[in-house]
């Protein structure tokens, strides 16, 4: 314990905003699964991406922590806020939880939560660790992320655009009235 | 050092946050009298010289009135409501560049502070990101009120923000391409020259911005969410006092912030005509430091000049443009801004190809053509015989 209080004593700045954020990011992803209200779940869930997105800028990866507060946070979740309001699901719907959907997402998560274990214990996958001589605090700022994106990952990136594209295309027929339907 | 930089820039934000209540605070006295004004009425004059403590005394009012909470209410978000839609509406204002800087002489060296309350390569994106939580306030207000007039306020709110939010992304994509950076200094910088002002380099993105701008802050052509003919009250139907005033006031900050950037992004911030002149006569005359201070000084005057004029066109437009019906709202959405954007965006590349600035003109002058034709085309309307 003693050693646990000298370790914490000696953080940095960042260190305390590390802990405070994580701590917070769990409470709020733990919060999204137990909340029996839907809304408050949205809203939990909402609240672990800006915890994340504290993370990336700890991380000096301030692109990258705009870009989950614009497309999570700012228009995936609105849009899931938004559905689940048309639904109103404020009554506590049970009947739809019923012990088979429990075991399976049970089975789902646990099977999720090793996979993930194996592939973070992976040696092959082990992140490099800080190398103060090849450490560039300028690495996740937006210029140097363009630059890589459009010249050593322009094919994977130029795919996931046309796969946006795609899905993009896809909504608008899904969303088309065919003649005859009805009119809202 | 560390905390010297931190002391800095907490004054400053300080000042700022200041700044910016004071002025939504004069901005609901300024409705008052520019409504007053273009419907010929005098306005507030009771409530001492001029009506000025109008604000004042209205705030008072909204705080002694009841605070009900509705029972059915989830009283928690119902709270919570009010105080994001103040949030998000004051975080906007922290990138904004408001003056070049002010120097200060210490020990022999000069500092620079710029006028900003923090300076962040991303700026652009950070106004982006909180634009598109200004929704949350309404919609967790407007669903926590139990109330069906509230949530379709709620609904039409989100509705609205999240469409007109691609045409405002793509319109400032135009920009981030004729400037090459995502700092809000960088693009102010940019536009040190008068005629490379980006209204004048980019009309139609202006155009559009402005419209978006208008919309993402719930305005008049653009309130639906609060549409009193059609929703009671819309989304705050069931607030009272204060939290009720919180959103009123919500609307004043975001009006203030949008002109703000409009100003920066469009009307080269702090910089006017013949700026480098008067800073280099200033600071031959009144020595290195006073004088740049002074031109910085200016240079903040001439950009609240430009915020001031933005938040009386957002007047003017509201009292004198009817509300839109709710398809023409999402026709003008996506069928024509979001379309007109994306071509002023691939137009404006093909420009920088060729090294041309002025390229959005062509889609501007070819829009006037065809609406000249149309307009022109159209079966004339037979004049109606004169009674005898």
């Amino acid at each position: 314990m003693s050693e646990f209080l000298n370790q914490f004593k000696q953080l940095t700045a960042t260190g305390y905003l590390f802990w405070v954020l994580a701590i917070l990011a769990l409470l709020s992803a733990v919060w999204v699964v137990t909340a029996r209200n839907p809304i408050h779940s949205v809203l939990a869930l909402i609240a672990t991406f800006f915890c994340l997105s504290g993370h990336y800028i700890l991380l000096n990866a301030q692109f990258l922590a705009a870009v989950n507060i614009i497309v999570y946070a700012g228009a995936i979740m609105v849009l899931f806020l938004f559905t689940i309001m048309f639904l109103n699901l404020r009554r506590e719907d049970e009947e739809s939880k019923t012990n088979l959907t429990k075991m399976a997402a049970v089975v789902v998560g646990g099977l999720l939560m090793v996979m993930l274990i194996t592939i973070f214990r992976a040696k092959s996958a082990q992140v490099p660790t800080f190398n103060p001589v090849s450490f560039d605090s300028r690495t996740g700022l937006v210029e140097n992320l363009g630059s890589i994106l459009y010249s050593d990952y322009i094919l994977p990136f130029e795919l996931a655009s046309v796969l946006f594209l795609v899905a993009m295309v896809g909504a608008v027929m899904l969303g088309k009235r065919e003649a005859g339907d009805r009119h809202f | 050092m560390d905390l010297t930089v931190l002391l800095v820039k907490g004054l400053i934000i300080l000042v700022i946050f200041g700044i910016t209540l004071l002025i939504a605070t004069y901005s609901t006295y300024a409705e008052r009298k520019v409504a007053a004004f273009l419907q010929d009425r005098l306005g507030p004059n009771r409530a001492g010289p001029f009506g000025l403590l109008q604000p004042i005394a209205d705030a008072g009012k909204m705080f002694f009135k009841e605070d009900f909470i509705p029972a059915q209410a989830s009283k928690w978000l119902f709270i919570l409501g009010p105080c994001l839609a103040m949030l998000t509406a004051l975080m906007s204002s922290a990138v904004i560049p408001f003056g070049d800087s002010i120097r200060l002489a210490w020990d022999g060296t000069n500092y620079d502070i710029p006028m900003q309350a923090i300076e962040i390569n991303i700026g652009v994106l950070y106004i982006f990101g909180v634009v598109s939580l200004g929704v949350y306030g309404i919609m967790v207000g407007g669903w926590a009120s139990n109330n069906k007039f509230s949530l379709l306020g709620a609904i039409r709110a989100a509705s609205q923000n999240i469409s007109y939010e691609i045409a405002l992304g793509l319109s400032l994509i135009a920009i981030l391409m004729m400037t090459g950076s995502l700092s809000l200094r960088a693009i102010v910088n940019e536009q040190a020259t008068f005629f490379e002002w980006n209204v004048f380099t980019q009309p139609l993105g202006f155009i559009i911005f402005l419209t978006c701008a208008f919309a993402e802050c719930n305005r008049t052509p653009f309130d639906l969410p609060e549409c009193e003919t059609e929703l009671v009250g819309g989304y705050h139907t069931e607030y009272s006092s204060m939290k009720l005033g919180f959103y009123l006031f919500a609307e004043y900050i975001n009006m203030f912030v949008s002109s703000a950037f409009i100003s920066s992004l469009y009307f080269g911030g702090y910089h006017y005509p013949f700026m480098n002149a008067v800073h280099d006569g200033l600071t031959g005359s009144l020595g290195e430091i006073a004088g740049h201070n002074i031109a910085t000084a200016i240079g903040t005057v001439v950009f609240f000049a430009k915020i001031f004029f933005f938040i009386f066109f957002f007047m003017w437009v509201r009292w004198t443009i009817p509300r839109f019906r709710y398809d023409q709202l999402m026709n003008l959405g996506w069928k024509s801004l979001i379309p007109l954007s994306i071509l002023n965006v691939v137009v404006t590349g093909a420009g920088l190809l060729y090294d041309i600035k002025y390229t959005t003109w062509l889609i501007v002058v070819v829009m006037v053509v065809l609406a000249l034709t149309s307009n022109a085309r159209a079966p004339k309307s037979q004049a109606a015989p004169q009674r005898a």
